[in-house]
Formats: C-alpha cells, sequence, structure tokens
C-alpha cells in the first residue's frame, strides 16, 4: 500500500515537471512566434472572441444575483447603499477572475485540448514534424499565447457587465439609489483592488492555457485519450484555478 | 481573404472591448480617476498628534464639499507626530494661513476624513504650504479611558470624602 501511495506521489511529481518543462519550452518559443502574429491573433478570436457571449450572459446574471443577494443581506444592517461597494469588491477581485477563468477552461481549454488532441491522434503532428516545422512554434504557442491575452480581457468584461448587472437589480428592481451605489463603489475600491483581479486573470490565463495545451499535445493518440485529455483539462484547471486564487489572495493581504 | 478580414475583425473589436472593460475598471469603479490627466494639484500638509484609522485616500472636505484626498501618510521622528499630505484640487487654492484640520469620522463607525476650517487671515497658503492648526482623532478607546478614569476616581472621591466627611462632589 506505502509502495502504491509513493508511486502515486511519484508520478505527481513527474507530471509536474513536465508541465514545467512544457512551460519552459513555450515561453522560450514565445519570441519568434510573435513575429507571426496572425496565428496568435487567430487564436485569440478563438478562445477569446467566441468566449463573449458565454462570458457576458454569464457576468450579467451573476452579478444580479449578486445584487439580489446583497441586498437582501446588507439590509438587514440598513446599509442597503453599500450594495455597490460590496458587488464591486467581490467581482473585481474574485468572481470576475475565478468565474471567468473555469468558463475559459470549459469553453476554450476544452476546445484547445481536443484539437491538439485530435491534431496528435491524425498525425497532423508528426507529419507538421516531418516537414521540418516545429509544431510547438507553428501550433502549440499561438494557442497558448492568445488564451494567455485573452483571458484578463475576458474577466475585465465578466466584472463590468456584473457590476452593470447589480446596478440593475439593485438601482431599477430594489430601489437603492444609483448614486451613492456608484460614489460608496468609487471611494471604497482602491487600485490595488483592481490590480489584484488583473493579476489573477493573468495567472489564471498561464495556468487555462498552460494545462489545455499540454494535455492536448500529450494525449493519447486515440479517440478515448482524446476524451480523456479534455476531462483532465477541466478538472485539473479547476483545481489550479482555486488554489492558485488562494495564493494569490494571501499574497495580496 | 475576407474570411480573414471578418477574423482580425472580431479579434480587433474583442481586444478593444476587453481594454475599455479594463479601463473601465481602473477609472470608473475606483477613485482613482484618471490620475495622469487630473485636475493640477495643490498639496498641503498637516501634522497630527493622532490620526486614528485615517487612510490615504480619505476625503478632504471644506463646508462639507470634497476639495481632495490624503496623497501621504508619514510619521516625523523627530517630535512624534503624523505628516498628512493633503492634494487639492488647484481650483480650491485659496486657503487662508491660520486654517485648521481636523479629523472628523464619517458616520456613526465609518472611516475618517479631514476637515478644514477657513480662518480668517488674508494671506493664502502656497503650495507645499503647512497648517498649523490640527486637532487630532477621536479615538473612542481614549475616550471608554478617561470616563473610566473619571468614574472610578469619583467613586474614590466620594468614598475619601464620606469618610473624612467633608465637601461631598458629584460626579461629572
Amino acid at each position: 500500500m506505502f509502495a502504491e501511495l509513493w508511486k502515486t506521489f511519484t508520478d505527481a511529481l513527474e507530471d509536474l515537471g513536465s508541465v514545467v518543462h512544457f512551460l519552459f519550452r513555450l515561453v522560450g518559443n514565445s519570441p519568434p512566434a510573435l513575429l507571426r502574429f496572425n496565428l496568435i491573433s487567430q487564436q485569440i478570436f478563438n478562445s477569446g472572441a467566441l468566449s463573449l457571449v458565454i462570458i457576458m450572459l454569464s457576468g450579467l446574471f451573476v452579478g444580479m444575483v449578486l445584487g439580489l443577494q446583497g441586498f437582501q443581506l446588507l439590509q438587514r444592517f440598513g446599509s442597503g447603499e453599500s450594495l455597490g461597494t460590496a458587488v464591486a469588491i467581490g467581482l473585481v477581485k474574485e468572481l470576475g477572475p475565478v468565474v471567468t477563468a473555469l468558463l475559459f477552461a470549459g469553453r476554450a481549454g476544452t476546445a484547445l485540448a481536443s484539437e491538439l488532441g485530435l491534431m496528435r491522434a491524425t498525425d497532423q503532428i508528426s507529419a507538421m514534424e516531418m516537414m521540418a516545422v516545429d509544431p510547438i512554434q507553428r501550433v502549440v504557442v499561438p494557442r497558448f499565447l492568445g488564451g494567455v491575452i485573452a483571458m484578463p480581457l475576458l474577466a475585465a468584461i465578466f466584472s463590468v457587465i456584473g457590476i452593470y448587472g447589480a446596478q440593475l437589480v439593485g438601482v431599477q428592481i430594489m430601489g437603492v439609489d444609483a448614486g451613492s451605489f456608484w460614489s460608496q463603489m468609487r471611494s471604497a475600491v482602491s487600485l490595488t483592488d483592481v490590480t489584484e483581479g488583473i493579476v489573477k486573470s493573468l495567472a489564471f490565463g498561464v495556468a487555462c492555457s498552460l494545462i489545455a495545451v499540454y494535455q492536448g499535445y500529450y494525449a493519447t493518440p486515440t479517440a478515448e485519450g482524446v476524451g480523456r485529455a479534455t476531462t483532465r483539462t477541466v478538472v485539473t484547471s479547476a483545481v489550479v484555478i482555486l488554489f492558485l486564487d488562494y495564493l494569490i489572495t494571501a499574497a495580496f493581504l | 481573404m475576407s474570411k480573414s478580414r471578418t477574423l482580425n475583425l472580431g479579434t480587433g473589436s474583442f481586444v478593444v472591448l476587453g481594454f475599455a472593460a479594463l479601463f473601465f475598471l481602473t477609472t470608473q469603479t475606483t477613485s482613482h480617476g484618471l490620475a495622469v490627466f487630473g485636475p493640477p494639484r495643490y498639496e498641503i500638509t498637516a501634522k497630527f498628534d493622532n490620526i486614528g484609522d485615517l487612510k490615504v485616500g480619505a476625503p478632504v472636505s471644506m463646508s462639507g464639499v470634497e476639495v481632495g484626498r490624503v496623497a501621504k501618510i508619514d510619521f516625523d521622528s523627530n517630535d512624534y507626530k503624523a505628516i498628512v499630505l493633503l492634494r487639492l484640487n488647484a481650483r480650491y487654492n485659496k486657503i487662508p494661513v491660520d486654517s485648521d484640520a481636523s479629523i472628523y469620522t464619517q458616520g456613526l463607525l465609518g472611516g475618517k476624513f479631514i476637515g478644514l476650517t477657513a480662518g480668517g487671515a488674508d494671506t493664502y497658503l502656497k503650495d507645499k504650504g503647512k497648517i498649523d492648526f490640527t486637532q487630532s482623532a477621536f479615538v473612542l478607546e481614549n475616550l471608554i479611558g478617561q470616563v473610566l478614569a473619571n468614574f472610578t476616581k469619583s467613586k474614590a472621591d466620594a468614598q475619601a470624602s464620606g469618610a473624612a466627611d467633608t465637601k461631598p462632589e458629584k460626579a461629572k
């Protein structure tokens, strides 16, 4: 039993090591890939612009729910006016980056992983290698960078839509004063809060894209292997996002 | 060709939207505003014995109107006082030299802010000028401490006076 535990532990370490190694390869290949910006721009479109609908809809509803719940809770203490503060801080620091990253892993991460996995399964990657085209530079790095660039932008859009959703519910339906909603938010939210959100979404962007690309690139070249790579992408991303979230929150305290 | 055009258009609009959102978050949800293009400033300093929990970014008001913000808080180790740098909008640069600055509390348990009360002098504070008359923050613990001290003192006095039977003194 100890031997099994030990093996699980060393396997996990080995996985972590190869992910880190892969990250270094990607970073090393990034400068030449940046020169071919068309490829990256296409990937920003794929993982960013195509995720907009789900991000905006979720942002709207998360904001509206926060508006309702926050108002009910704050009203008990007679401070319904600070709804704007509560919603903005919650969205900008925490919910915006985390929910966006989870949705991003589900929407864009799976697409990346299955696309690369299928390329692997149908020998497209080997074909590129044979034609002396570096698949890392041509295929993997643009996808990785596209995700890294798209993620903070998506998180910012999510937060803004969420704040407007909360304003919709709080001000239009529940009758909080619009002036105090915005002015209390402005006086309580500091630039560090926004920076924390941006740092988080950047870190999540790197983590999500890296995991998706890694799982896809090293997928077992079978139908089952591609399926498993996709599942693993979502599971690992979710855990890593929440873990990083705790770390970054603690670092900013 | 037209396909790549729509694609670039989509990417472009997405990036513009994303940066617009970032811009909104940094300027509209925070009090930071457009610091780079902000109005011209006018800075004055004030020394306080105790600033309580005054924070950087707290409002500075005159007659209840917000005229600026607390830009920096520092400690002077020569005379053991807090130095507060107030950054005011340059529109409000006619502050008499004998004005006084006090630290007030917003609401019952709200944050602290600085209130300026204009003095009567004809000369005005220059940029980087210093306010001489200040009043420290009202610290709840000190007040409770004083009340308790008064209370025990008056009790002791009452007992002493009861024993010695001299002038009976009422507690304040």
